[in-house]
């Protein structure tokens, strides 16, 4: 435990103490900016029955603040270790394959949640210009904010294990792109499959992680939704786990 | 098996996809001992020492290090060697106390304790005024000895280093080679260079690699003494050619010899003896009892270097093949 500790310590500086990391929470700011732009231009024109969380949900913003910023920051977790060596260096101190795999995933996490900080901001600018203090209630926000932190999980599991696989940042960026987007699409995929093909849809329907998002942003946490994505994430970090492991296979 | 053996290597093989780096090598390695690992690029150096730093297993063979297995008991090794890979890769983000820190709390050691060391070894590796630089912007030099600093940090049985003054200037080069030495009381020390002279100023032993083989492993002296038998005398005398021809093929112990002219009346006269058996005395008391006028009178050594070379070099068969 000590050792994780050590270790989320050192990822997480990297994240913090280089300009990596300035520039995706920059990217990021920007991309929650631009979401509260169009927020504030659809409630100044007329009123709406929706939740605000879900509003900015609604405004695509987030799903590319997603697919794009897990990549970047999960794409040096594996690959640049073992580019520039230092993977020998860290695997020949008595550390377990765990632990390293835990730490590296547990500091991206940290970074993803706070690179979201600024959409607390935003809404808490709307709750203060508008006079109705049921517009933004904590249950509506911690959910949405549940949401958001399980499908950080999901997509930074999958970009660990698109890390461990390369040597090359690009190449683990692309595969964790690629296998995001993927994952993203197959939800959509429930709405073309014919009703008739019962049982084919009620499967895809749990990946469709744009319905299940859309019910967290309305404060409503569906334990389903929830298992799915912390098995999924356990389910990764185990893929990725074998990965690292795969060196000693003889 | 020897208990006291620090490591012990037994029909080690390694296969890539497709090639052989390291073909069913053994060998032991005493307490205390500093042994060099020599060899031209891509004779199987680093595989052997990534093998017993625990980044790779095996292909076939047991290694086993302060008599635990390298595969099985991977955790209790690790804990035991300090590792320095080839091109000493660094976090260079990081700053030096911090990075030594970081690395030596990896190795287990808790705060106070990692606090201690990583002052001595920023001491001993000449680190102190570095302490709060950025590792990126360090020269070649420094990074080479944080590196030497974190094989070091957690005081390490045996301390395995790979190409330690690979591009290092003169100076630098001289720098390690002094600490490497100083490492001898307390640490058995694993180098590999393909630097013939570095290993013959810092090696108590050497093993010769080619070709993912140990071709020979002996005291740098002993490796020489061994070549001896084919070294020659060198004699500059001034003295009819005729006379010295007659004089050698009537002298025992000379197996060839060969007479050139020199400047003057000087011949320079080129002996093998059998066996590396010494001619010198004998020369100069014949010198003396004829007069002659002598003005060299030496054997050639065969430098650590020639062995290298010979060893080395492809045999005959495999040039045929």
């Amino acid at each position: 435990m000590k050792i994780f500790w050590v270790l989320t310590r050192r990822e997480l500086a990297s994240f913090f103490c280089s300009i990596n990391g300035y520039v995706i929470i920059a990217a990021v700011t920007l991309l929650i900016g631009l979401s509260f732009v169009v927020l504030m231009t659809n409630l100044g024109s007329d009123p709406s029955p929706m939740p605000v969380t879900e509003m900015f949900y609604r405004t695509y913003f987030f799903w590319l603040i997603v697919l794009l910023a897990t990549p970047a920051l999960t794409m040096r977790l594996f690959a640049l270790e073992k580019y520039s060596g230092t993977f020998e260096t860290l695997m020949t101190t008595p550390v377990s394959d765990l632990q390293v795999v835990a730490a590296k995933f547990a500091s991206a996490l940290v970074f993803y949640t706070v690179m979201w900080l600024p959409m607390l901001a935003c809404l808490f600018i709307v709750r203060h210009f508008t006079n109705q203090p049921g517009s933004l209630d904590a249950g509506t926000v911690g959910g949405m904010y549940l949401g958001v932190f399980l499908v950080g999980c999901l997509f930074l599991s999958l970009g660990c294990f698109a890390s461990a696989l390369t040597r090359s940042q690009v190449a683990a960026a692309m595969i964790s792109f690629v296998l995001g987007v993927s994952l993203f699409s197959i939800g959509f995929l429930a709405e073309a499959i014919p009703v008739a093909a019962h049982w084919q849809s009620q499967v895809l329907s749990y990946f469709g992680l744009f319905e299940q998002m859309h019910d967290f942003a309305r404060g409503v946490v569906d334990t389903r939704a929830v298992t799915f994505y912390v098995s999924l994430t356990f389910f990764f970090l185990f893929l990725t786990l074998r990965v690292v492991e795969s060196r000693r296979w003889k | 098996m020897n208990d006291n053996a620090m490591i012990a290597v037994t029909d080690l093989t390694k296969r890539y996809a497709g090639r052989t780096a390291v073909a069913g090598i053994s060998f032991t390695v005493a307490r205390g001992e500093i042994v060099g690992l020599l060899g031209p690029n891509g004779a199987g150096k680093s595989t052997t020492m990534r093998i017993l730093s625990c980044f790779m297993p095996a292909t076939s063979g047991t290694v086993r290090v302060a008599g635990f297995d390298v595969f099985y008991q991977s955790d209790e090794v690790r804990r035991r060697i300090g590792y320095m890979p080839e091109n000493n890769p660094l976090y260079p983000e990081m700053r030096v106390r911090e990075y030594l820190k970081f690395r030596a709390r990896l190795k287990g050691l808790n705060w106070r304790r990692s606090r201690e060391r990583v002052g001595t070894v920023m001491e001993q590796c000449g680190l102190a005024e570095v302490g709060r630089r950025i590792i990126g912007q360090l020269s070649k030099g420094y990074k080479q000895r944080v590196g030497l600093a974190d094989a070091l940090v957690h005081e390490p049985e045996l301390i395995i280093l790979d190409e330690p003054t690979l591009g290092l200037d003169p100076h630098q080069i001289r720098a390690v080679r002094q600490l490497i030495k100083s490492l001898a009381q307390k640490h058995t020390v694993l180098i590999s260079t393909h630097i013939l002279p570095e290993a013959e100023m810092t090696c108590n032993r050497m093993l010769i690699m080619y070709d993912g083989k140990i071709l020979a492993a002996d005291t740098p002296d002993n490796l020489q003494r061994l070549m001896a038998g084919s070294s020659q005398i060198i004699a500059e005398i001034a003295a009819p050619a005729d006379e010295l021809r007659e004089t050698w093929s009537q002298m025992p112990g000379i197996e060839q010899f060969d007479v050139s002219p020199c400047e003057g009346e000087f011949q320079r006269c080129a002996l093998t003896p059998h066996d590396g058996y010494d001619l010198r005395p004998a020369i100069f008391a014949l010198a003396l009892e004829r007069g002659w006028i002598m003005r060299e009178l030496t054997r050639s050594r065969h430098s650590l270097e020639d062995i290298y070379v010979q060893v080395t070099r492809p045999t005959e068969e495999e040039e045929g093949e």
